[in-house]
């Protein structure tokens, strides 16, 4: 596409970077197109699918993995992964189903309590990489297990029904705002909007992707890269505190399984999304986007004939797609820089 | 390739006279690192407003200079001088808070940033409530860049950009953090013409404004362009200081390279068939056109700068990367290595430059390091037999009078230069009949080194074909029958044993002159006026 | 590494001995089974120490090739879902009326191409491990949910139940440990007396030097991918077998443990050390400490807690170790390094 050249006279800098800015912004825009195309396939199929009815209860459910894979993509930029979200959410989701059912609280400070319990939960998964130096990746495998083991510890056998919730907790789930927007994907586009903002225009944010994309030049220009670490964790824990109370409005019913098996398909999210695993590149408003992709899949694939069992294999294709093509990028960028030496 | 540049530079101001007190002052610096005095009683001026280059060959101290500078390393004796405040510095964030910026041959940027942060990195404008202000960010870089006469998309991101792109961006961070020392350290080795102009022009406009420039090149002809003064480091040591005006090439030349080491010479022997044949190699971006021959008993010298191309030819010659054209015979026969796996069983051996990351396995002993590129030939019933290591170890290690206290030993607590006679050792127990050897006796003293040298001089006799990569000239003068001089991936110069000098040799390398073209006498040092530079 | 004053060879060999991982295992092991007998008379008996194992032998059996990945510095997060993949296969080709064999052997091809996708991915592509193996994890799993749906299969013949459930004639020994320990004995003299052993250190210790010195570092990796794939479809033969039950979402959960074994058995996570004994070591400290604490009513959700602050320990301990074993050498600096000729001894750094 645009040729690298050096106009020898003024010296102009045109690069072949502009090229992949567009690229880069191009894969939210790129997802969002394929995403409306998907769409209108499918619809004329099955044409219940493009109903209100439908996209919001799509959006709802969807909004919850949006949140959670925001802060995914917090902790992959940094180049790490969090592999115990789903346990967050599940042990925050008991939790304040749990203590609403005894009324140990009232619903305001049981979710803030939740959140609470999410962010520490995050900060424990910091502590054993940024600190203990734990790869995240064994890190976060072990967590997984103590989380939802303690889940199920504290869960037993019981289910926390419907009636155990205060009435009108699960309505942010099935409310619209203005009659329009559902509540929950407000919640969503709020933590992608402060989560956007932070990212691009804090120090801290800077700090981020600068960790993830060179974290030697990082060192040498004293950025502290295990507090970013430690902090990027934290934040995802506390996010996934608010999905995890969104998950028990939503579902309104809670036991110890809650939130089971949804790893993937956030690690899928994220990854769809533009975020690379190699670190430092990607945005919140693409994985949120690949939440909602992700979202609409699933819902999509019984309307158009194909069982449930088939969303585990599109995860994997997915991930293992994006993570393809992420690499070609970077190949084809090394081979590029070493033609126009040649010249 | 080499950048040509425009005849004459263009008119500079006076240069600065002595009596101005100079920006930074360094008096007796030393640095050793274990085994080498890397700088000994260095001296250095830098004057506000000028270019001074700095010269010298490999290993003569240039980068530790440049590193002290930076703050990376400490000084183990001398004074440092700011503006005439004497000074420390500390580590790499106090230089740049000092004012003294460097732009490294290999940029450290962030790929994933846009230009504009990078540029700003660390020292953003912030706006309201202290969040970055972005608009003001790309405002400023974007001035910067206009200032500097160069069009940029402050926008986009740096992954991408071509080398000489980034080094800019560099530049136009150390303008922003104000930087009044500029360092710029090999800066021209992956640009084209066009670019090192450019480079020129915007180094210039610096020194106008008063920015001292201390250029670090190997590049005769562009320190000649650029440089106000010039100063030669040889072995750790100032040797001059002058205005590049009262100078000329082989001056610098002569300075550079005078040095009277007697080493092993190689030992007369008679040179048998054609091993290798190489014609017409080309890798895009590393070397073009390459051709040569190697016999047996032969030892085939590469010289030239870094970067000149010669590891790239022996990495290609080995099958760790894939040639683009050209064709290579061994013994008369087409080959084509997708492996270095392929290369070995050929019969050809490598020992590459970076014998940590790539020679040994630290962690091994000498014997699994020895017997590894012959595993599969020497079990071929697939089970390993220590004894059987522990004889081809012995065997190989005492050829090559390894000090050890046994074949069990891990090669990461041996020396430097044992290390590397393990490496030897290793390709020999491949039993090769060609044998490339990459820096063989860098990071060795000089004990050792004569050592190596025997060694090497036995194998030729042996009949082996030895290709020697060494940017160590007296070693290249030494031991090879034959020199190739290297420059920008293309063979300038073959220079037969007998009329091989060292200045001839560096001349070649820095792309000055041909070498045939100069006279075996020093010639008449006025005679020439600038110096040879129509190379 | 070592100062220039090197102790005698067997003293070496001693403090060598007592200070390695394996030991440790063997110590937490003993200490383990003392725990066991003081909770039950029953603990040391044979009929324990059949059942003890017998839950563990999938993950036993997966550890295996998967301590050869990791030592070669890679690792395969799919093998829980290659064992689903396998028992979905098993149970729908059965289900279908063909012949168990070639059902089995069926499932065993599909193990290893399963492998070779991982492997042509990583070796040939370069991508990291870590995220292809998560890709393949939910991709094999996947593609075991629309083979086999949510169903059961369960009329499997008497013969073949017998062998995951049953016992060596005359023993207590269950057949699932002999494919275990056959696997362990043949994998071990692999890794640890051929030089493809050699070649897999080397690869995990440092890729380049390895490749420098003419190994052929993409067909190793590639083999190794497709033995896990391969071993991790058996389990899923065997699981199906003990279960007497073929389903899509066999084996669920099991790459943690089958991690966690293999980390605690020694094997450094980032490659180059580790050994077969060590993760058998430790594959019995896990199935002692499970039934001990089963004995110990401890519940299941416990014991998975107590997995997971495992692996992490596996982790921190020798990271820790190897920090105090530097801070010791630092200490112990001032002799001088090895000289280098007769001429001239090195200078102190």
């Amino acid at each position: 596409m645009a040729e690298t050249g050096v106009i020898a006279t003024q010296g102009a800098l045109r690069t072949r970077g502009s090229v992949l800015t567009s690229f880069a912004r191009q894969r939210e825009l790129s997802l969002a197109a394929i995403m409306v195309v998907l769409g209108a396939l499918v619809s004329i199929v099955a044409p219940q699918f493009l109903t209100i009815s439908n996209l919001t209860a799509v959006a709802a459910l969807a909004s919850i993995y949006a949140v959670a894979s925001v802060g995914e993509a917090l902790v992959v930029i940094t180049r790490n992964i969090d592999l115990s979200v789903e346990a967050m959410i599940g042990v925050v989701a008991y939790c304040v189903a749990s203590i609403l059912e005894r009324h140990v609280l009232d619903a305001p400070a049981a979710i803030v309590l939740g959140i609470g319990i999410g962010l520490v939960l995050g900060m424990a998964n910091g502590v054993i990489v940024a600190l203990l130096r734990v790869p995240s990746i064994v890190a976060t495998l072990g967590t997984l297990s103590i989380f939802r083991g303690l889940d199920y510890v504290i869960a037993g056998s019981h289910q926390v029904p419907l009636a155990g919730l205060p009435p009108g907790f699960t309505d942010p789930a099935r409310t619209n705002l203005l009659g329009v927007l559902p509540e929950f994907v407000v919640i969503a586009l709020v933590v992608v909007v402060l989560g956007t903002i932070v990212l691009r225009s804090t120090r801290f944010g800077r700090q981020v992707y600068a960790v993830g994309s060179n974290p030697e030049a990082a060192a040498i220009l004293g950025i502290p890269a295990r507090l970013i670490e430690f902090s990027a964790f934290s934040v995802c824990g506390l996010l996934a505190g608010v999905a995890g109370v969104m998950w028990v409005m939503f579902f309104g019913t809670i036991n110890g399984t809650a939130g089971t098996g949804i790893v993937l398909s956030i690690v899928a999210a994220v990854v769809v999304g533009g975020v690379s695993t190699l670190g430092g590149s990607g945005t919140i408003a693409g994985a949120a986007l690949g939440a909602l992709f992700l979202g609409l899949t699933a819902n999509a694939l019984p309307l158009v004939g194909l069982s449930q069992f088939w969303l585990q294999a599109i995860y994997g294709l997915v991930i293992l797609v994006a993570v393809s093509v992420d690499a070609v990028i970077l190949r084809r960028l090394q081979r590029a820089t070493a033609e126009r030496r040649a010249r | 390739m080499t950048a040509t540049p425009s005849s004459a530079p263009p008119a500079s101001p006076e240069p600065v006279t002595p009596s101005v007190p100079p920006r930074i002052e360094l008096r007796g610096i030393s640095k050793r690192f274990a085994a080498t005095q890397a700088l000994e009683d260095v001296s250095l001026d830098l004057l506000p407003g000028e270019i001074h280059g700095l010269v010298g060959e490999n290993g003569a101290g240039k980068s530790t200079l440049v590193k002290i500078l930076a703050g990376v390393h400490q000084p183990d004796s001398g004074t440092i001088r700011l503006d005439g405040e004497a000074t420390q510095i500390h580590g790499p964030a106090h230089s740049r808070s000092l004012g003294i910026a460097v732009v490294h041959q290999e940029p450290r940027l962030f790929p994933d940033l846009t230009v504009a942060e990078n540029v700003f990195i660390g020292h953003a404008p912030s706006g309201r409530l202290g969040s970055i202000d972005w608009g003001a960010t790309r405002r400023l870089a974007e001035g910067l860049f206009r200032e500097l006469d160069v069009q940029v998309d402050v926008g986009a991101p740096v992954r991408g950009l071509s080398m000489a792109d980034q080094q800019l961006i560099e530049i136009a961070k150390s303008l922003s953090l104000e930087a009044r020392v500029l360092i710029l350290d090999e800066p021209t080795a992956s640009l084209s013409a066009h670019e090192v102009e450019r480079l020129f022009t915007i180094v210039r406009r610096l020194r106008d404004r008063g920015v001292s420039v201390l250029f670090v090149s190997h590049r005769l002809d562009e320190v000649f362009a650029l440089c106000d003064r010039a100063t030669v480091f040889r072995d750790g040591r100032h040797v001059v200081t002058m205005p590049t005006r009262d100078l000329t090439t082989a001056d610098l030349v002569r300075h550079m390279v005078g040095r009277t080491v007697s080493l092993f010479p190689k030992v007369e022997t008679p040179i048998g068939d054609v091993l290798l044949e190489v014609s017409g190699l080309t890798k895009v971006g590393e070397f073009r056109d390459v051709g040569f021959s190697v016999r047996a008993g032969e030892i085939v010298g590469f010289a030239g700068l870094v970067g000149a191309g010669r590891t790239e030819v022996a990495r290609v010659l080995f099958g760790i990367d894939q040639r683009d054209r050209g064709q290579i015979l061994l013994g008369g026969v087409p080959v084509s290595f997708a492996s270095p796996s392929a290369a070995m069983h050929a019969g050809i051996a490598y020992l590459p430059e970076d014998r940590h990351q790539e020679g040994l396995v630290q962690d091994f002993t000498i014997a699994q390091n020895v017997t590894l590129p012959i595993l599969p030939r020497l079990f071929p019933r697939l089970l390993t037999r220590i004894s059987a290591e522990r004889k081809v170890a012995h065997e190989f290690t005492e050829q090559l009078s390894v000090r050890m206290t046994g074949v069990d030993q891990l090669v990461g607590s041996l020396s430097g230069g044992n290390q590397q006679k393990v490496v030897l050792a290793k390709w020999l127990a491949s039993r090769p009949r060609i044998l490339i050897l990459d820096e063989p006796t860098r990071g060795i003293d000089i004990g050792a080194k004569v050592e190596v040298h025997r060694i090497i001089s036995e194998l030729a006799a042996s009949g082996l074909g030895i290709v020697l990569i060494s940017s160590d000239l007296p070693e290249v003068l030494a031991m090879s029958d034959r020199i190739l001089v290297f420059h920008e991936g293309k063979i300038t110069a073959e220079i037969p044993r007998s009329q091989a000098t060292q200045e001839r040799v560096m001349f070649a390398a820095t792309g000055s002159a041909t070498g045939d073209e100069l006279a075996v006498a020093p010639p008449a040092a006025g005679a020439r006026g600038d110096g040879g530079l129509d190379g | 590494m070592s100062a220039s004053v090197v102790p005698a060879r067997s003293q070496r060999r001693w403090v060598g001995l007592l200070a390695r991982w394996e030991t440790l295992l063997v110590l937490a092991l003993i200490g383990l089974i003392a725990l066991g007998t003081s909770l039950s008379p029953f603990f040391l008996t044979a009929g324990n120490f059949s059942n003890l194992i017998a839950a563990l032998m999938e993950v036993a059996i997966m550890a295996m090739p998967m301590t050869l990945i990791i030592v070669a510095g890679e690792i395969d997060l799919s093998v829980e879902s290659m064992a689903g993949l396998a028992s979905a296969i098993l149970g729908f080709l059965w289900a279908a009326g063909v012949p168990l064999w070639i059902a089995i052997a069926v499932v065993l091809v599909v193990g290893a191409l399963g492998g070779l996708l991982n492997g042509l991915i990583v070796a040939r592509g370069g991508l990291p491990s870590l995220v292809v193996t998560l890709g393949t994890l939910a991709l094999f799993r996947g593609m075991a949910l629309i083979v086999l749906g949510p169903r059961g299969v369960s009329d499997f013949p008497d013969w073949f139940t017998a062998f995951g459930f049953g016992h060596v004639p005359g023993t207590l020994i269950p057949w699932p440990f002999m494919v275990f320990l056959a696997l362990a004995l043949v994998l071990g003299i692999v890794l640890h007396r051929t030089w493809i052993g050699r070649q897999v250190y080397a690869i995990g210790k440092n890729p380049s030097t390895a490749r420098f010195s003419g190994v052929r570092v993409t067909r190793v990796r590639i083999s190794l991918f497709v033995l896990s794939g391969m071993v991790a479809s058996l389990a899923g033969i065997i699981l199906t077998s003990r279960l007497s039950s073929a389903r899509a979402d066999a084996g669920s959960g099991m790459t943690l443990t089958v991690a966690t074994v293999v980390l605690l058995g020694g094997v450094n996570i980032f490659g180059g050390s580790g050994t077969i004994p060590g993760v058998a070591l430790a594959i019995l400290c896990v199935a002692v400490m499970q039934n001990a604490l089963r004995l110990a009513s401890v519940t299941v959700e416990v014991q998975s807690i107590a997995l997971g602050l495992l692996l992490i320990l596996s982790v921190v301990i020798p990271t820790f170790a190897h920090q105090a074993k530097s801070a010791l050498d630092r200490a112990r600096r001032g002799r001088p390094p090895p000289t280098d000729s007769i001429a001239r001894g090195e200078a102190a750094p």
